[in-house]
C-alpha cells in the first residue's frame, strides 16, 4: 500500500493543475515544493494570454497587475510596428496567482507541503514507486503509484528515472529581468525589442507592472550570453533608456525553447510543464502550456489509478493527448522559431517598414508572422497550423 | 574546475538544466558543483544569466 497516490514535485503552475486534477479525479495526492513559499522567488515575465488563462479561471483582480490591449513590436532601427488587441492578455502578479491555484489543488483534495526538497527516487526494478526528500533537514521518503514531475527548467527528477531531460545550449534562454520603478510606461502596453541590438537569439520585453512599475527583462540564446550576460545587456538598457528607473526586484532564469521532450513518461512517472519542455518556443511563455500539460497529466494519473496500471503503456493517454491538443501547435511554433532565428537584422527592420504602412486596425500577429513570411516562404505552411491552434 | 564566484549565485537552476551530467546540486539558497562528475565542458558558464561561474582551466589561444 503506497503512501500517497501521486506525488507531484514542485508547486509552480504545473504542478498545482496537476495536484488539483489528481485529487479531482479521487487520487489521494500530495504536492512537494523545494522553496519556502509556492510563487516565490517569481522566476517569470509573467504576462499571460486573455483567453488562454480563461479556460482555467476567471481571474481575481488581486492577481492581475496589468490588463493589456496594445502591443509593439520594435525592429533593430527601433521602427514601431503597434496593434491593438481587446483582451490580449494580463501581466499577473504571480507571487498571487502561484499560491491560488495552489489553494485550488488543495480545494480539490491535494495535501501540499513546502521546503520539501525532493533528491532521490524510490524505484523497484525500473518504476517510480517514490520520492525521497529533505525537510528542514530531515531525510524522508513516501511511496506512490505516481510521481509527477513538475520541477520546472532544472528537470532533476526525470534524469533520476533515466530519462534525458536536460536542455540543449542552443535550445536555452539565458534570460534576467527586473522590475523597475519610475518609469513612465504605458500600462496597457507590451513592448518587444527584438534583433540582435539587445537580445541575439530573443527578445527584450517590458511588460507594464501598474502604479508606474514595468518588467524589463530579456532572454537570450545561450550561444550569446558568456561575453555578454542577459544581466549586463538588460542593465545596459535600463541605464540607455530608463536611467531614473529604480530597482526594486531582479531575478534570472533559463527558458527551455527546444521541443517537448520525446519521453515525457516512464513506468509510474509523468513529466509535466518547463520540466517537459512545453514553453512555447517562439514566446518562451510556459504558464498556459505548462497548466496544459499539468492538468492533463493529474486527469490521466487519477485514470490510471483508478485502472490500476501505471506503466508507461497505462500513461500513454497523456503523451497522445498532449500531442493531440497542445503538441502540434508547439511543433509548428519550435519550427517558426528555428527559421525566425535565420531573420537578419536588415530583414527584420525591411518587414517592419512594410508592417507600418499597414493601418493598424489591420495589423495582428497573425498578420506581422504572414509578413515575416513573405521574406521567409517556408515559415507560411507553420504560422497557419500554429494560429489555426491558437 | 568550475568554479561559484562567492555569494553571486541567485540559484535559477539555468545551469542545472543544462548540465549534460548532472553535476551541479543547487537547493534553496545553496549551489555546488559536483567536481568528480563535471566533465569541465563549461555549458554552465555559457548560460548562467548573470555570469557566476567561472572555470579555473587555462583559456587556450590559438597561434601563439
Amino acid at each position: 500500500m503506497s503512501d500517497y497516490d501521486v506525488i507531484v514535485v514542485g508547486g509552480g503552475p504545473a504542478g498545482s493543475m496537476a495536484a488539483e486534477a489528481a485529487a479531482k479525479g479521487g487520487a489521494k495526492t500530495l504536492l512537494l515544493e523545494k522553496d519556502r513559499d509556492i510563487g516565490y522567488p517569481v522566476r517569470c515575465g509573467e504576462g499571460v494570454g486573455a483567453r488562454a488563462l480563461r479556460q482555467f479561471m476567471n481571474p481575481d483582480p488581486g492577481m492581475i497587475a496589468a490588463t493589456i490591449s496594445k502591443v509593439r513590436m520594435r525592429s533593430p532601427d527601433n521602427t514601431c510596428v503597434d496593434f491593438g488587441q481587446e483582451d490580449a492578455g494580463y501581466i499577473l502578479h504571480r507571487r498571487i496567482f502561484d499560491v491560488a491555484l495552489a489553494n485550488r489543488a488543495s480545494k480539490a483534495g491535494a495535501e501540499i507541503e513546502t521546503r520539501a526538497y525532493v533528491d532521490g527516487l524510490l524505484m523497484e526494478d525500473d518504476a517510480v514507486t517514490g520520492v525521497k526528500y529533505q525537510y528542514m533537514g530531515q531525510h524522508r521518503s513516501l511511496t506512490s503509484k505516481i510521481v509527477i514531475a513538475a520541477d520546472g527548467v532544472e528537470s532533476r527528477v526525470g534524469r533520476m528515472a533515466g530519462l534525458r531531460t536536460s536542455t540543449k545550449l542552443k535550445d536555452m534562454e539565458s534570460g534576467y529581468q527586473v522590475t523597475v520603478g519610475n518609469i513612465d510606461v504605458d500600462q496597457e502596453m507590451i513592448d518587444f525589442y527584438v534583433g540582435d541590438n539587445w537580445a541575439p537569439g530573443g527578445y527584450l520585453w517590458i511588460f507594464p507592472k501598474g502604479d508606474g512599475m514595468a518588467n524589463i527583462g530579456l532572454g537570450i540564446l545561450g550561444i550569446y550570453s558568456r561575453y555578454n550576460s542577459a544581466h549586463d545587456r538588460t542593465h545596459s538598457f535600463i541605464k540607455k533608456y530608463f536611467p531614473k528607473a529604480t530597482i526594486l526586484a531582479s531575478v534570472c532564469g533559463g527558458i527551455p525553447i527546444g521541443k517537448t521532450l520525446k519521453k515525457i513518461t516512464a513506468h509510474g512517472l509523468m513529466l509535466t510543464g518547463d520540466a517537459a519542455h512545453m514553453v512555447n518556443p517562439v514566446t518562451g511563455g510556459g504558464i498556459i502550456t505548462g497548466m496544459q500539460g499539468g492538468q492533463i497529466a493529474g486527469e490521466v494519473a487519477a485514470l490510471a489509478i483508478q485502472k490500476g496500471n501505471v506503466s508507461e503503456k497505462g500513461l500513454e493517454d497523456y503523451p497522445n493527448r498532449w500531442h493531440r491538443t497542445e503538441g502540434k501547435t508547439h511543433e509548428a511554433f519550435y519550427r517558426i522559431s528555428q527559421t525566425i532565428d535565420t531573420i537578419t537584422d536588415e530583414q527584420l527592420n525591411k518587414i517592419a517598414h512594410r508592417l507600418v504602412k499597414t493601418p493598424s486596425s489591420e495589423l495582428s500577429l497573425l498578420k506581422i508572422f504572414t509578413t515575416v513570411a513573405r521574406e521567409k516562404p517556408k515559415m507560411l505552411l507553420d504560422v497557419t497550423r500554429a494560429f489555426a491552434g491558437v | 574546475m568550475i568554479l561559484v564566484k562567492d555569494n553571486r549565485c541567485d540559484f535559477c537552476g539555468t545551469c542545472v538544466a543544462v548540465c549534460p551530467v548532472d553535476a551541479i546540486e543547487l537547493r534553496e539558497a545553496d549551489i555546488s558543483i559536483i567536481h568528480d562528475t563535471c566533465i569541465d565542458c563549461d555549458l554552465c558558464i555559457w548560460v548562467c544569466p548573470i555570469d557566476v561561474l567561472t572555470s579555473d582551466k587555462p583559456v587556450e589561444v590559438e597561434n601563439v
